[in-house]
C-alpha cells in the first residue's frame, strides 16, 4: 500500500514510530542496566553513572552471590521445581485434554464439568493453607509441585487444539488395534508439539517466577528456599530503609560487593533463563493464547 | 463437528449392545489416564472449601471437628464492624478498576498503533520487546520499579533535567501516588502481552477491505476507525467481560512488594488483610469469612458485568 506524504501523515509517523521507541526504551532498558551493573565492578558502580555498559569489567559479582550457600540451595530448588513441574503439568494437561477430547468416552461430561468449575472459584488463602498443614506439606518440597499439577484453563487450551486434529489417524490406529495408551503416546503427542511448547512455557514460567509458595510455607526452612524468595528478601530489606548494609554485611558476602551490584547479580540469575528461552517459542505462544482466548 | 459425526455410530453401537460395565472396561486407559488427576483436584480445589466451615466457627487449631465452637454469623458481621475492612475493601476496588480500565483500553490501543508499523524489523522487535516484562516475577518487577523510581533513580534524574522539579520526589513513600504507581507498574508489565490478542484479531480483517478505503481515498484514521476497529469488536467485548471477571482477583504480589509501611493505608488489599489478619495473627476463622466475602464480591461482579453483556449484545459468556 502507497500513502501520499501529507503533512498529517508525516506528523502521525513522528509521533508513531516515536512512540514506539520510547516503549521499547521503557521496557528493555531497565534490564541492560541491571546486566551492565552486574559485571561492574562494585565499587566503581556506586560512583555512579553506569548506563548500559559496564565500566569495568569483572565476573566478580557473580562469583561472590554463588559463594553464599543459601543462593546455590535456592537456584537448586529453582530449577528442580521448574523441570518436575514443567514435566508433571504438559503430562497431565495433555493426558486430561485427550481423554476430554473423545467424544466417546462415557464420564467425558461429568469429568469436564468437575475441571470446568475449578475455574469460577477457589477455597480462600486460609483454607487452602490448612489443608497443606493437614497434608504435612508445610516445610516440604512437594508443596511447590503438588498443588498445580492440574490447571484446568491448560488442560482446555490444549483438548481444543487437539479438536482440530483429523479424527481419521486414530480411527484408523484403533482399526489396527492399538490401545488408547498408544494413541495417545504415538499418535496424539507428537501432533501437539506447538501447543505444548506454549503450555510448557508457561507453565516453566509461573514455576521459575514463583516465591509466595515459598514464603507462605517454607519460609523456616533454608533447605527449600527459591531463587525469587531470596531475591524478594533480600530487594524488600533495601526497601525498608537501608538496613540492607547490615543484612548482607552479617552474610556470607564479602564486604566489597556493594547491595547494589549483589541485587544486580541475582536479579540477573533469576530472570535470564527465561529471557534467553521465550523469543524462541514466540510463534508458539502467540497462537496458543489465541486459541485459548477463542475457546473460553 | 467432524469428531462428533464420525464418532457417533461407535459409542451408539457400545451403548446399545453391550453393558456400561463392558464400556467401562473398553475405555478403561481413559480412565486410567484422568482419575489420579481427578482425584489431585479433588483434594487440591474441592477439599479446602470444606474449610469454609471455619468462617461460622470460633476456630482452634488443636481441636477436632466435632469440638469446634460454633458461632454463627459472628465473624461476619465482625468483619462489617472493622473499620479497616472498609479501607480495605476502597483500595481493592480502586486498584481493580483503575487496572481494568487502563489494562484493557492501552493494549487495545498499542495493538492499532503497532499495526500501523510498515517497517516489519522494527515492528518486530518492538513486539518481541514488549513481551519481555510479563515473562519476569514480580519481585523482579518490584525491584526494577523501585529502583528506578527512588530518589536518585532515573525517573527523578529525568524530571530534574527537565526542570519539572528541583529535589527528587519520594514516590514510593507517598500514598496518593501507590494506586497510579500499581497500575503503570501493572502496564509496563502485560501491555505487549495483553496486545496480542488484539494483534491476532487485527490480523484476520481481510486486507481487501483495506486496500478499498485507500481506493476509496479513505486516510489512516478513518480506515483505523471505519475497518480495524468494527474488525475487532467481537474481539474486544470477548475480552472486556473476561477483564471484569478477573476484577477482584487481582492478587496481592504487586501490592505486597511494591507497598511498605508508610503507604499501608493505600496498599492493602482484601488478600494481603486476609494474610495479615488470617495467618499472621491465627485469626483463621476471621480470615476465612474474609476469603469469602472476597469470592462473593468476585461473584456478584461476574453475574453483575454478564448481565450487562447479555442486554447489550443479546449473548452470555458465562
Amino acid at each position: 500500500m502507497k500513502y501520499r506524504a501529507t503533512p498529517g501523515s508525516v506528523a502521525f509517523n513522528v509521533f508513531l514510530y516515536g512512540f514506539m521507541l520510547l516503549v521499547g526504551i521503557a521496557t528493555i532498558y531497565p534490564f541492560l542496566n541491571l546486566l551492565a551493573i552486574s559485571f561492574n565492578d562494585s565499587l566503581d558502580t556506586v560512583r555512579g553513572g553506569i548506563y548500559v555498559w559496564p565500566r569495568m569489567f569483572t565476573w566478580n559479582n557473580y562469583e561472590q552471590i554463588f559463594r553464599y550457600n543459601d543462593l546455590l540451595t535456592a537456584f537448586k530448588n529453582s530449577v528442580l521445581r521448574t523441570v518436575l513441574g514443567t514435566f508433571l503439568g504438559i503430562l497431565s494437561g495433555s493426558m486430561l485434554a485427550y481423554v476430554l477430547s473423545r467424544k466417546d468416552f462415557i464420564a467425558r461430561k461429568p469429568v469436564s464439568l468437575f475441571f470446568v468449575l475449578t475455574l469460577y472459584f477457589s477455597g480462600g488463602l486460609i483454607p487452602v493453607y490448612m489443608l497443606m498443614r493437614d497434608l504435612s506439606l508445610i516445610n516440604s518440597f512437594w508443596v511447590y509441585i503438588l498443588p498445580g499439577i492440574v490447571n484446568a484453563w491448560n488442560v482446555f487450551v490444549i483438548r481444543s487444539y487437539m479438536d482440530g486434529l483429523p479424527i481419521s489417524l486414530q480411527e484408523s490406529a484403533k482399526l489396527d488395534g492399538a490401545s488408547d495408551l498408544t494413541i495417545f503416546f504415538r499418535i496424539i503427542l507428537p501432533l501437539c508439539k506447538p501447543v505444548l511448547a506454549t503450555i510448557g512455557l508457561f507453565v516453566a514460567v509461573g514455576q521459575w517466577n514463583s516465591w509466595f509458595d515459598t514464603f507462605l510455607y517454607n519460609s523456616t526452612n533454608s533447605e527449600l528456599t527459591t531463587l525469587q524468595y531470596e531475591l524478594m528478601k533480600i530487594l524488600s530489606d533495601t526497601q525498608a530503609g537501608d538496613s540492607s548494609q547490615a543484612r548482607l554485611g552479617s552474610s556470607e558476602f564479602a564486604s566489597q560487593v556493594s547491595p547494589e551490584s549483589i541485587r544486580a547479580s541475582i536479579t540477573m540469575v533469576a530472570t535470564l533463563p527465561i529471557l534467553v528461552v521465550y523469543p524462541f517459542l514466540q510463534r508458539y505462544f502467540v497462537k496458543g493464547l489465541t486459541l485459548g482466548a477463542v475457546k473460553s | 463437528m467432524k469428531t462428533e459425526t464420525s464418532l457417533q455410530p461407535l459409542s451408539q453401537v457400545s451403548r446399545t449392545k453391550r453393558s456400561l460395565w463392558r464400556t467401562m472396561i473398553e475405555q478403561r486407559y481413559l480412565f486410567l489416564m484422568s482419575l489420579p488427576f481427578v482425584a489431585l483436584v479433588f483434594v487440591f480445589n474441592y477439599l479446602p472449601l470444606w474449610g469454609w466451615t471455619m468462617a461460622f466457627q470460633s476456630f482452634k487449631p488443636g481441636l477436632d471437628f466435632s469440638e469446634q465452637d460454633w458461632v454463627g454469623m459472628k465473624n461476619f458481621i465482625a468483619i462489617f464492624q472493622e473499620p479497616q475492612f472498609y479501607l480495605v475493601l476502597r483500595n481493592t476496588l480502586a486498584m481493580s478498576f483503575m487496572a481494568l480500565i487502563a489494562g484493557y483500553t492501552v493494549p487495545v490501543l498499542f495493538a492499532i498503533l503497532l499495526n500501523e508499523i510498515r517497517f516489519a524489523f522494527f515492528k518486530r522487535s518492538i513486539q518481541t520487546i514488549s513481551y519481555l516484562p510479563h515473562f519476569v516475577s514480580w519481585v523482579v518487577a518490584a525491584g526494577i520499579i523501585t529502583k528506578i523510581l527512588s530518589v536518585d533513580g532515573v525517573v527523578n534524574e529525568l524530571l530534574m533535567w527537565l526542570n519539572i522539579t528541583d529535589k527528587p520526589i519520594q514516590f514510593m513513600a507517598k500514598g496518593e501516588w501507590f494506586w497510579v504507581i500499581v497500575t503503570l507498574s501493572d502496564l509496563w508489565k502485560e501491555m505487549g502481552w495483553n496486545s496480542i490478542i488484539f494483534l491476532a484479531a487485527i490480523a484476520g480483517i481481510d486486507p481487501e477491505l483495506y486496500e478499498a478505503a485507500t481506493v476509496d481515498g479513505a486516510s489512516r484514521f478513518r480506515r483505523i476507525w471505519h475497518i480495524t476497529l468494527p474488525g475487532i469488536r467481537s474481539t474486544m467485548m470477548v475480552m472486556l467481560i473476561l477483564s471484569i471477571g478477573w476484577l477482584t482477583s487481582i492478587g496481592f504480589e504487586k501490592q505486597y512488594l511494591l507497598g511498605n509501611s508508610l503507604v499501608l493505608d493505600y496498599s492493602e488489599v482484601l488478600d494481603l488483610y486476609v494474610l495479615n489478619y488470617g495467618i499472621g495473627m491465627g485469626r483463621f476463622s476471621f480470615g476465612t469469612a474474609l476469603g469469602i466475602v472476597n469470592s462473593m464480591v468476585a461473584i456478584t461482579l461476574l453475574l453483575l458485568s454478564n448481565w450487562i453483556f447479555k442486554r447489550i449484545t443479546k449473548e452470555s459468556v458465562i
